[in-house]
């Protein structure tokens, strides 16, 4: 026979299934994150650069600490040159989040974005964050 | 041969990217309305493909049946692989999609020494498909993070599993190297051996190439050509809530894996890929065995000139008489 | 038959798996003597009103296709895709992963790559591809689509009467592909075209006109069945009764008329005989439905329906209560698949209820057909059936699987358990050459004739060579079988590759072992040869 009673629920689930991140993002105004660069420690810089440009760092920022991580603690080395020439110590609290304090608004906001989870705060404090 | 043509259509698919980012500047259309293209044509075609399928009826009960009937009380019949019911035929069909029971049945059979046959359980092939098809699964349930806002902790929990290895940084994910690898598995095979080389056709081929650079595109994009994740999504989210946009400087490898996909799921509907959804609707798997006890109609029966008994007894009357066999008209 | 010379076993078994460097496309099939049926013959399509009916040879150059054969192709792949989701999805679906190839018995026993079942059916799908989808129209051959040409046509009619419809291949299909069925269908489009081969539209007519394959009319039956008689007097003393075409019996048998003719069909006849005469049920033979095999199956499903019909048209005629089936193969695929929705509702029957043990036969409450070896396995259950085994301790047994009562029906264990009643001595063959996983006979499907002996002995060579291993690691000297085809084909089979085992039907094994009522003391088995220990009283 034709099944009708089978294939036209069937057509109906895999329908809602393709749709689904239409519907699932129906009416929500995702805005695109913009990490906040005010923090008392970068307004002072004379020159608003990061180790490395901001295109490199948005997409690579994780396989540089990554670098960073295995040079100190397997290597004993914490100097990194950047591609400028200047000499940085590498370390996360001392060196990023000394200028980046507002891990709220600078880390979380794109990870929480693209639901990334990344775990360095499993051994790393979080910098406290006056709650404004 | 056929591998070549369907190797240098993947390779085409790469360059046009390659100038539509380029000089040319399409971004648009790549990124925007392609995707868009390729997501009606996919819907609308698998469900034409069903619904032309469904038009065609199930005249006959024809399982194959795979165990024991169910008979006499007394003895154990095989309710999944020779189902009598509908649950035995859900569970036969769960085992099928889920598991691939009819491949793990699979032998390979040799001739040795002259005329003796060796048949042996192979379980590369059902190996291979059951690691492709799941990975690919899971890799497609994955890229789902960049298609929610905000994206659910069932999610995470997937990805917490996936990248188990906590190599590196970002985190390697096992199901997009076992993709990888399963897919060359099937590629490699229809090189290797002889007879599956033989019946291959270019379109066996496409598939596995396209599938290819789609993981290597998106294995490159993850781990070593980087691009901005956010720009990306942004970009996607544009698509699905109907405001696209473009952001600036999204990698071209980026570009490429979209297309690539685009390719694939456009190609589904008018290719043998079609298998997802055609082994729902198997009639030698779907069906109970119980047309003996369950009287099952076929729409389309007519009747047949036949040859009655009266016409026999036409034909045989005296012959019946002298042996003494019964008949209606003396 | 004579003149088509069948090479010796040693050269037989030289098989070459690997497939030639030529694509198969480019590579037309090459007719092999030994390897193909004789025509059909114009007075057998006639008979049965089969279009193109003409005397024609596959040697020929010529087939005399009528002028618009290619429309006749395309109009009726046509319909049949409309009619048939198995057809329309099974054209479509298909991955080409190879998981088929190397379980098809011809392919194993021949070598050929056309008998692949991927290849087999691509040779249709190629068809369909062309005339039937976008891509193949417009990418021909890049897209695996050819033209229909006579080639094309001869080659389609080479491979698909080079296939017996087991199923194997379905087995193991991860879609369930079913050549069989596409085979089915195959075959439907060449009838269109008068294309069948000799050895199946005679016994078509012949059972179409008189009742049954062999053409055998009323009085030759009941003469048949005489003589059966007499030799089970002779063996038993006992002096057996049946009746035929009678009205108002409880049931009503039916079974393959290969089991009414000829050595070793006739053996398992009589064991039917005794048995009902044991039980003293109330049955009876007919001679206008004389026939459980249905060759029209082989050629179209209407063809087959219309053979088919002739069973519940007889029953309910006699007035029958339910009907009793043989052992066959295909006959039981027919019945459990297909009967009802041919030809029912068969709502002038009864729910069988076996009339000995009073055991409702549920499975069967709609077909109103039960299979005697079901039949008979309840009996056994109940002990209402006393039985010598030692009789059979001449035979050292296996059994084999018919391709159609095993994955179109799923029959394995009630004749495993009445050959284990009735025998002492049983050994399985290794077990992926049994139940689901059955070899066939490589014969089946009307393939059973003399002029293409070498493509039967080929197709048969994994069953033969499952037989062997038995043969020679515990004296296996018997092959049990509940299927008419088995019981024509396999002994020729087992002369060729395992000389020393002979075939039988599961009921002749029975017959040998049943304890009658009022029997004098036996000293031969059905056959006629002396019983173990009973050498010296041989008859002269």
């Amino acid at each position: 026979m034709h099944d009708a009673g089978k294939i036209i629920p069937g057509l109906i689930i895999f329908a809602a299934i393709v749709t689904f991140p239409f519907y699932y993002n129906m009416g929500k105004a995702v805005e695109r994150p913009e990490p906040k660069l005010d923090t008392p420690a970068i307004q002072e810089l004379k020159e608003k650069q990061c180790v490395e440009s901001k295109e490199f760092m948005r997409a690579n920022h994780m396989q540089l600490l990554n670098q960073w991580r295995d040079a100190v603690v397997r290597d004993g080395n914490n100097v990194y040159i950047g591609s400028n020439g200047k000499k940085y110590t590498m370390s996360l609290q001392n060196t990023c989040m000394k200028c980046h304090s507002n891990k709220k608004n600078f880390c979380d906001s794109c990870h929480k974005y693209v639901a990334v989870r990344p775990y360095c705060w499993d051994c790393h404090i979080a910098p406290k964050e006056s709650k404004l | 041969m056929g591998a070549i043509v369907a190797f240098i259509a993947v390779i085409i698919l790469v360059l046009i990217v390659l100038a539509g980012t380029g000089a040319a500047n399409l971004h648009f259309l790549l990124g925007v309305i392609i995707p868009y293209l390729t997501f009606v044509t996919f819907t609308i075609g698998v469900a034409y493909r069903v619904v032309k399928w469904g038009r065609s009826p199930v005249p006959f009960r024809i399982p194959t049946t795979a165990g024991q009937q169910k008979s006499l009380s007394w003895i154990k019949d095989s309710k999944l692989d020779n189902p009598s019911t509908t649950t035995g035929v859900i569970g036969r069909m769960g085992l099928e999609v889920l598991l691939f029971r009819s491949l793990f049945r699979n032998t390979s059979s040799k001739l040795y020494n002259g005329s003796i046959f060796a048949h042996k359980w192979e379980k590369w092939l059902w190996m291979g498909s059951l690691a492709f098809h799941w990975s690919f699964l899971i890799v497609l349930i994955r890229h789902f993070r960049l298609f929610m806002a905000p994206v659910p902790s069932l999610l995470h929990l997937i990805e917490a599993f996936d990248g188990f290895l906590q190599i590196g940084s970002p985190g390697i994910f096992v199901s997009g190297i076992i993709l990888l690898g399963a897919v060359s598995y099937l590629l490699f095979r229809r090189f290797y051996i002889p007879q599956v080389r033989y019946i291959s056709l270019t379109s066996d081929y496409f598939p596995l190439f396209l599938i290819i650079g789609i993981a290597l595109s998106g294995i490159l994009m993850r781990y070593f050509i980087k691009v901005d994740v956010v720009s990306a999504k942004e970009l996607i989210m544009g698509l699905l809530t109907f405001k696209p946009i473009i952001p600036k400087g999204i990698g071209v490898i980026f570009y490429i894996h979209l297309f690539l996909v685009c390719a694939l799921f456009a190609y589904f509907p008018f290719s043998k890929l079609m298998h997802m959804a055609g082994v729902f609707l198997s009639p030698t798997r779907n069906l109970a065995n119980n047309s003996r006890m369950k009287r099952h109609v076929n729409p389309w029966n007519y009747p047949v000139k036949v040859h009655t008994y009266e016409e026999y007894e036409e034909d045989f009357r005296g012959k019946m008489k002298t042996a003494k066999i019964p008949v209606e008209k003396e | 038959m004579a003149n088509i010379k069948l090479p010796k076993p040693e050269e037989l078994s030289k098989i070459d798996h690997k497939p030639p460097q030529k694509r198969w496309m480019d590579t037309p099939a090459e007719f092999k003597q030994g390897m193909y049926c004789y025509g059909a013959k114009g007075k057998n399509l006639s008979a049965v009103d089969f279009p193109n009916a003409r005397d024609w040879s596959p040697d020929d150059k010529d087939w005399k296709l009528p002028e618009n054969w290619k429309e006749i192709v395309l109009e009726g792949m046509k319909e049949r895709l409309g009619k048939y989701r198995s057809f329309h999805i099974f054209m479509d679906i298909c991955v080409r992963c190879g998981a088929c190839a190397d379980k098809c018995h011809f392919f194993l026993g021949g070598g050929d790559p056309k008998n692949m079942p991927v290849l087999r059916a691509e040779l249709l799908r190629s068809i369909y591809r062309k005339y039937f989808t976008a891509s193949g129209k417009m990418l021909g051959k890049v897209a695996g689509a050819r033209e229909l040409t006579e080639d094309v046509l001869k080659e389609l009619w080479y491979y698909y009467y080079q296939c017996t419809e087991c199923r194997r291949c379905s087995l193991f299909c991860p879609y369930g592909i079913d050549q069989a069925e596409i085979t089915m269908i195959g075959r439907e489009l060449l009838n269109l075209l008068g294309l069948n081969t000799d050895w199946i539209s005679g016994p078509v007519a012949n059972c179409y006109m008189k009742g049954n394959h062999l053409g055998l009319e009323p009085h030759a039956i009941k003469n048949n069945i005489d003589f059966m008689v007499d030799d089970i007097e002779t063996i038993t003393g006992i002096k057996i009764e049946p009746s035929f075409n009678r009205k108002g019996a409880e049931i009503l048998f039916v079974t393959p008329s290969g089991d009414l003719f000829g050595d070793p069909g006739i053996y398992t006849c009589m064991g039917y005989l005794m048995l009902f005469h044991e039980l003293g049920l109330d049955y009876t033979w007919s001679t206008y439905a004389s026939e459980g095999g249905n060759f029209g199956f082989f050629t179209s499903m209407e063809m087959a329906k219309r053979l088919n019909s002739k069973i519940y048209a007889e029953a309910k005629r006699l007035g029958v209560k339910w009907i009793l089936g043989g052992e066959c193969g295909h006959m039981w695929r027919i019945i459990n698949q297909y009967m009802d929705t041919w030809n029912g509702p068969a709502d002038f029957l009864e729910e069988p209820v076996s009339p000995i043990t009073g055991t409702r036969f549920e499975n069967a409450k709609a077909t109103k057909m039960v299979h005697i070896i079901e039949f008979v396995a309840d009996l056994i259950k109940h002990g209402k059936l006393k039985f010598d085994p030692g009789r059979n301790d001449q035979f050292k047994v296996t059994f084999h699987d018919s391709c159609n009562t095993a994955r179109g029906m799923g029959i394995f264990e009630e004749p495993r358990y009445i050959i284990k009643n009735v025998c002492n001595n049983f050994y399985e063959m290794p077990e992926n050459t049994i139940r689901e996983r059955t070899f066939c006979c490589g014969s089946g499907s009307g393939l059973n004739a003399g002029e293409n002996m070498e493509l039967r002995m080929r197709g048969g060579l994994p069953r033969a060579n499952a037989v062997r291993y038995v043969h020679e690691r515990h004296g296996v000297n018997l092959l049990a079988n509940v299927c008419a085809i088995d019981r024509a084909a396999l002994p020729a089979l087992m002369d060729y590759w395992v000389p020393g085992v002979k075939v039988a039907g599961v009921h002749e094994l029975l017959g040998n072992a049943l304890i009658m009522k009022g029997e004098k003391e036996r000293t031969t088995d059905l056959r006629g040869d002396a019983l173990p220990g009973k050498e010296g009283n041989e008859d002269a």
